[in-house]
């Protein structure tokens, strides 16, 4: 190895400690930001390392440099301006964008050198062919798997489970197909084959994602993320880069990590996520307000009466908060009451929003302090010392019927609302969440109901605390 | 298996470890802005596109080679803006003009 290479790869060692330090220091909010810097010098580096180790080799074509540099300005164009304008309730979308094109770029770096070492005719050698098989299945079903979850994420797609009779049926023949190809491509190099390979890896995407529902979103967007690694993983076995393999394993594993604690979040395992099942979507039944014994409704005023003499709130944030726009309109209030002497703090489900942590950038896009955001097993001992326990478009994740065996939601950990000396639920109806059970927490004698939709109702709390007790 | 390969499998195998311990520590507060980092991460793939360019001397070579790019850098590009775009809005005090530093 001469020189030259020896200082390349050294260089793309430094990227991957980058990469690990970066992630590293994402473990504190006060150091992510540095986090992200030196990953994105460990990245501009490792690139930087290539363009030299291709202009040295000497064997890129005029025109390779041409596609070259026009892809990439055609891409990162693309990237800047979506990561610009992106709003953040449409994180998820933008995230499982960047997965799909990551996928791609995996599966297209596998089909790429497999045409080329099946050109030369000197046949491909059988360790090369099964990672390049990986890196191309991963990576096509990555690619169209991601697409369709965008495409429900933004409305594109029915949020709602897509099945047909026999659906299981079709994914076991697409993976057997796919796995019949494979078969046939250890033995003999064949182009016709890898095609049928990657078709059947693409039909293979879609139809995983289809039947999941719109609330299982957070899941399959990791689980995502994962496959994203791996294949960016085994595309740096089939080009022999170590740089790749560490980075694609390291996001696997973050995958894999994200993956698992939204499933246990939700009380559900990943495979039954998979297999699809009562993530029915977003559109509850709509059941007129008042409906249901035992509901006790409350006015702006009244409510905001509670608010301003209480010494502890709890403010509980569901998806429902950020499909009303509200992030900014919660935060005032919070600003309000804290200026009055009132202890204001958030209580963030895991699964709350629709990816993993997705709350927490809403609210602080809204100016949030990241300290009063409070994680699940942090604030449920609290509530017991909780004045008024203010819950705003969350519905399964405060039912205290998870803490009984037999139904929907039983053994899915939630936050103890109900231990609150009082509770004031903002909601626009009595519909069901995506368990579709009723929940017990608004029967209780605590519980008051303000029917309203979040935006207009915070915006009448906080205007009623100021006229009233101002 | 060749010892190449072996090698790549102990790097791949171990880097997973690595990155179980380093992430499982990150807070839940963090996870989007943490899926997001990851994700720019993974745009590592454009150093195996940008190889592509050297390699490739027909049309479906140019071809792959172009798409292979324009995904690998808005992976790379959109990832590393938008997690630091995130990043920025976590604060501890929503206090004005902290140290004189503007938002």
């Amino acid at each position: 190895m001469s020189a030259f290479h020896t200082v390349i790869d050294l260089v793309y060692v430094a990227a991957a400690s980058c990469f690990i330090l970066g992630l590293h220091l994402m473990n504190n909010p006060a150091t992510a930001r540095r986090g992200n810097q030196v990953s994105t010098a460990g990245m501009a580096a490792a690139v930087a390392a290539t363009l030299a180790l291709i202009a040295d080799s000497g064997a890129i074509s005029v025109t390779g440099w041409i596609v070259m540099a026009a892809g990439a300005l055609v891409g990162a164009s693309a990237g800047l301006y979506s990561a610009r304008t992106v709003q953040m309730t449409a994180m998820p979308q933008l995230v499982s964008v960047f997965n799909a094109v990551g996928g791609g770029a995996a599966a297209l770096v596998g089909i790429h050198d497999y045409m080329t070492l099946a050109d030369a005719g000197r046949g491909v050698p059988g360790s090369i062919t099964v990672t390049t098989l990986l890196d191309v299945i991963i990576g096509a079903v990555t690619f169209s798997g991601s697409i369709i979850a965008a495409g429900k994420l933004q409305g594109l797609i029915t949020s709602a489970p897509v099945t047909f009779p026999g659906a299981r049926v079709v994914n076991l023949m697409l993976a057997a197909v796919a796995l019949g190809a494979c078969g046939y491509l250890i033995t003999t190099p064949s182009l016709p084959g890898l095609a049928i390979v990657i078709v059947a890896a693409l039909a293979f995407g879609v139809s995983m994602v289809m039947p999941i529902g719109g609330a299982d979103m957070p899941v399959v967007i990791s689980l995502l993320n994962a496959f994203t690694g791996t294949a960016v993983a085994m595309a740096g076995f089939v080009i022999g880069n170590w740089a790749l393999i560490i980075a694609g394993a390291l996001v696997g594993a973050s995958g894999g990590i994200l993956t698992k604690l939204m499933a246990d979040a939700m009380n559900r395992s990943i495979g039954n996520i998979i297999v699809g099942g009562f993530g029915t979507g977003d559109s509850a039944a709509a059941v007129l307000p008042g409906a249901g014994a035992g509901v006790r409704a409350i006015e702006a005023d009244d409510a905001a009466i509670q608010l301003a003499y209480a010494s502890k709130v709890v403010i509980v944030p569901g998806y429902g908060l950020a499909a009303a726009q509200a992030q900014h309109a919660v935060a005032e209030l919070a600003d309000l009451l804290e200026s009055r002497g009132v202890e204001v703090s958030y209580a963030i489900h895991p699964v709350a929003g629709r990816m993993p942590g997705h709350m927490n950038v809403l609210l602080a896009e809204a100016n949030v302090p990241y300290p009063q955001l409070k994680e699940m097993d942090e604030i449920n001992p609290e509530f017991s010392r909780t004045d008024v326990a203010l819950v705003i478009g969350a519905n399964d994740v405060t039912n205290p019927a998870a803490r009984r065996p037999g139904t929907a939601i039983s053994g899915m950990p939630i936050l103890d609302v109900d231990q609150a000396k009082s509770i004031i639920v903002i909601k626009r109806s009595m519909g069901h969440g995506y368990a579709g059970i009723d929940n017990e927490l608004y029967a209780n004698p605590k519980t008051s109901m303000y029917f309203a939709d979040a935006k207009k109702a915070l915006a009448g709390l906080t205007s009623a605390v100021k006229t009233l007790v101002g | 298996m060749s010892t190449a390969l072996l090698t790549d499998l102990v790097i791949f195998v171990l880097s997973l470890w690595v990155g179980f311990e380093v992430i499982s520590k990150v807070p839940a507060t963090l996870h989007t802005p943490l899926m997001s980092a990851a994700n720019s991460i993974h745009g590592i793939v454009l150093v195996g596109a940008m190889l592509i360019a050297v390699t490739a001397n027909n049309a479906v070579g140019y071809v792959i080679a172009f798409v292979a790019a324009a995904f690998a850098a808005m992976n790379v590009v959109g990832g590393y803006v938008v997690t630091g775009r995130m990043l920025k809005m976590f604060r501890r005090r929503p206090a004005p003009a902290e140290n004189g530093k503007s938002s």
